[in-house]
This record gives structure tokens, C-alpha cells and sequence, in this order.
């Protein structure tokens, strides 16, 4: 079966290692704090300043001053520093952040990836990914393998206004773990209960896929 | 020397018709609500905001859009407001989209004394069409200009009666650069405090870079997403 959004954000936290500084985008990515292992210290940076994010406030926590940067209410954990718009794009553009998880409306098979952007439509803005994605040492996206149309969003090329060039080195789907390398998606792991064969009919890029391909083993 | 202004009102004294201004927040965080309510009162037109943000629609820069007061919005994300979205569409409104961080940058570059710079990010996007673009190292970067305005409009938390401002919290977001880089910097604040009565260890912009000061009044501070956990 495929994994929902949650299990998706679960396979990502298997990423995370001790002591990394991360930045998770809205949506799914923002689920993967829920699946910190508890063994582990990871900082999460919010790009309106504020690096060491705790979970929401209870209701009597509850401060206007302190939000994420999906402008939601939000706690500082001990250890946590406050900073400047400027100073959170120093981390991002500088390469101090190790690992930025985002979402996705577009990925191509040579790492190309668009987020932003569909034509005809209201533009509300590119927010920080244009940054997030500029230089991140690691960028993983988690979004669905298909659109409502269900259309591949796995493709030989974006066809929807770039956010970044060449950036994206893994995908997470709810049908797969892919890495992106020599113009090719492949599939590392596919989701408990899908075959490799459905994962090939729903990816338009490149995909390079052997059949004995691992389940992914979720907690 | 006096910093010291008695209110919104006469903070925003020179603020005229086709001015380009600097407005700080992140979402309706940190927004310096003071100076918004009484540009809606004096009713200046044809107004360039710099801003993260565009507000909600009753809220914020929102409620300069009702005016109509605003020609021109530069910021990174404007998805919150319906107003907004309808002057856009029916061309009332110009919108120049800037990512955040290059937003943020070029606001410090503009009060640093830098004319512009170069940054990886929006390479090879139609962020960087008819911008020079020059590699570096192997790597491909796009030159940004720095921004500055005629007046900046900034919230901070506590500031003294030099212009000495502490932030508190995400408050802070855009408000120090745009600090620094408005031609005339306006303030307010939560706490207007003696000269002193801030420690100078604690101070995170410097009263040089600002021209007036006022205890604002009446914070609404409202939230976009009030998220909570049980206790």
C-alpha cells in the first residue's frame, strides 16, 4: 500500500543523524519533526529566524512574537537562538544547514525541481525555497508520486517554472525512495507493499529499478 | 538631539505620495502596526512597499490595499490576502517577487553601503532573466541589487530614546536591515526606555541608524495559524 503523508515523513526521519541543523518546509516535511528518534539532538531551523524550534504551545504559551515560518505558534527549546531574516539566509545560502526537507509540484530526472510557480494561476511569491534549494548540502523532497490526475511528477524535465537547477539528490514518495544521480531516478527502496512495476507505470523520468528492490522498513 | 516623537502621526511626517517604503514583519509578526494604521489615515497614494508580506486582508499592509495606497508590493510570498490577489489580477497592483533571502540581503546591502552582490540563489529561474550572471568557483551565481526606501517603518520591542532596539523573539525578522536602510528610519515600540536603561550588551541595532522613535500604542499583535498542544 501506498504510504500516506505521515509514513512519508516517517522514512524521511530515517535521514536525520545526531546534531544536525534541518529545515523543514510546510506541509508534509513540517510531519517529519514528529518522527525525531528520541536518542537523537536535531536543531530545526525556521527561516524567519529562529534556529532550535520546540513543538506548538500549549494554550497558555500561546506567544504572537513567536511563530514558524508557516506562521504558526511556536516554542524555543532549551539551547535555542533568535536571529535576524538576513542572518537565517546566511545559514541557508552558506551551506550551515545539513539537511533541508521540502515539498514538491515538479522534480526532473537531472535533480531540476519547481515548487512555485503554475502558469495561469495566482503567483503568490517563492517564499525562501529559491534559497533553501540554491545551496543546501542536502535537499530532500517528500511529496506525493502523482498529481490529482494522476500524472507523474517524477519527469524527464519540469515542465512548471524552475525554482532550482540541479539541486534535488532524493525523493520520497508515498511509493518509493529515489535517488537522483546520472540523469536517472533510482529507486532505493519502494513503500511496504508496492511493486516495482506499479512505481515504473507511474514514472514518466528515467527510472532505474531492479526488481529484487527493497521494501522500506518503517517503526 | 531628540529622537523622541509623540506618536504614530507625527512619526510619519514627509511621507508622501509615490514614496517607497520599507515595512518590517514576517506574516503580521513583528509588523509595525502603529505607522500602518496612520498611513491609512493620511491616505498617501501611489506608495511602493517593500515587505516580506503583503498582511491579511483587514490586517497589516492589507488594509492599505483597501485604500488602495499601494502601487507597487516587493516581497517573497503575498498568498494571504484576497484583495490583494484581486488588484494583481485586475492590474490596480505591481508586484515584484523577490525570494526571501535575496530579499533580505538586499535590503542589508542597501543600508551597508553595498550596490549589489551575487548569490546562487534563483539561478537559471526566471529569477535571474536580464540579471548578469557570473561563475565563481565553478559555480554559477546571479547579481541583485541593494535596496533602500525613503522612510522605514519598524517594530521593535524595547528601544531607548537614542534608537538603541532590542527584538523579541520572530519579531525581529526584517526589522533590523530595513533599520539600517531607510533614508529615514521610523520606530516603534513596545517599551520606550531611558538612555542606559538598556544594557549595551543586549543592543541588537544601534541608535545610529535611527531618525525618530515613539512608544506605540494599542498592539494587537494578531496570529495568522494559532497552533497549540494539549498541556
Amino acid at each position: 500500500m501506498a504510504l500516506d503523508k505521515y509514513g512519508i515523513a516517517q522514512r524521511i526521519a530515517q535521514e536525520l543523524q545526531d546534531g544536525y541543523y534541518v529545515n523543514l518546509g510546510i506541509g508534509i516535511p513540517t510531519l517529519v519533526a514528529n518522527y525525531i528518534p528520541e536518542n537523537m539532538q536535531v536543531f530545526l531551523q525556521s527561516e524567519n529566524g529562529l534556529l532550535g524550534m520546540g513543538p506548538f504551545p500549549t494554550e497558555e504559551n500561546v506567544d504572537a512574537d513567536l511563530i514558524n515560518a508557516g506562521k504558526q505558534t511556536v516554542t524555543t527549546l532549551a539551547g535555542a537562538s533568535l536571529f535576524s531574516s538576513a542572518e537565517s539566509f546566511e545559514m541557508i545560502r552558506g551551506g550551515h544547514i545539513d539537511l533541508t526537507v521540502l515539498g514538491a509540484m515538479e522534480v526532473a530526472q537531472n535533480g531540476d525541481i519547481a515548487n512555485w510557480k503554475i502558469p495561469g494561476k495566482m503567483v503568490k511569491g517563492m517564499g525562501g525555497a529559491m534559497d533553501l534549494v540554491a545551496s543546501a548540502k542536502n535537499i530532500i523532497v517528500a511529496m506525493r508520486h502523482t498529481n490529482r490526475k494522476g500524472e507523474s511528477k517524477l519527469l524527464p524535465s519540469c515542465s512548471l517554472p524552475l525554482t532550482g537547477l540541479g539541486c534535488i539528490k532524493k525523493v520520497v514518495t508515498d511509493l518509493g525512495v529515489f535517488e537522483i544521480k546520472e540523469n536517472a531516478f533510482h529507486l532505493l527502496e519502494r513503500a511496504p507493499g508496492v511493486s516495482v512495476q506499479e512505481i515504473r507505470e507511474k514514472t514518466a523520468g528515467a527510472l532505474v529499478a531492479s526488481d529484487d528492490c527493497p521494501e522500506m522498513k518503517l517503526a | 538631539m531628540n529622537k523622541v516623537v509623540a506618536n504614530a502621526q507625527e512619526a510619519i511626517q514627509g511621507i508622501e505620495d509615490n514614496m517607497t517604503l520599507m515595512l518590517g514583519g514576517f506574516g503580521l509578526c513583528g509588523i509595525p502596526e502603529n505607522a500602518i494604521s496612520a498611513l491609512v489615515q493620511a491616505g498617501m497614494k501611489n506608495l511602493t512597499c517593500i515587505s516580506n508580506n503583503a498582511g491579511v486582508d483587514d490586517f497589516g499592509i492589507g488594509l492599505m490595499l483597501q485604500q488602495r495606497q499601494v502601487k507597487k508590493m516587493i516581497s517573497s510570498y503575498v498568498g494571504e490576502n484576497a484583495e490583494f490577489e484581486r488588484q494583481l489580477l485586475s492590474g490596480e497592483l505591481e508586484v515584484d517577487l523577490v525570494p526571501q533571502g535575496t530579499l533580505a540581503e538586499r535590503i542589508r546591502a542597501g543600508g551597508a553601503g553595498i550596490p549589489a552582490f551575487y548569490t546562487p540563489t534563483g539561478y537559471g529561474t526566471e529569477v535571474a532573466e536580464g540579471k548578469e550572471c557570473r561563475e565563481f568557483d565553478g559555480r554559477m551565481y546571479v547579481m541583485e541589487m541593494a535596496l533602500s526606501a525613503d522612510f522605514a517603518l519598524v517594530k521593535a520591542w524595547k528601544g531607548d530614546k537614542h534608537g538603541n532596539l532590542v527584538f523579541k523573539g520572530t519579531a525581529r525578522n526584517f526589522n533590523p536591515m530595513m533599520a539600517k536602510a531607510g533614508k529615514i528610519t521610523v520606530v516603534e515600540v513596545e517599551q520606550l526606555l531611558e538612555p542606559g536603561e538598556l544594557h549595551p550588551n543586549e543592543i541588537h541595532v544601534p541608535g545610529v541608524y535611527v531618525q525618530r522613535i515613539f512608544q506605540g500604542v494599542d498592539y494587537e499583535k494578531r496570529i495568522e495559524q494559532r497552533t497549540v498542544r494539549q498541556a
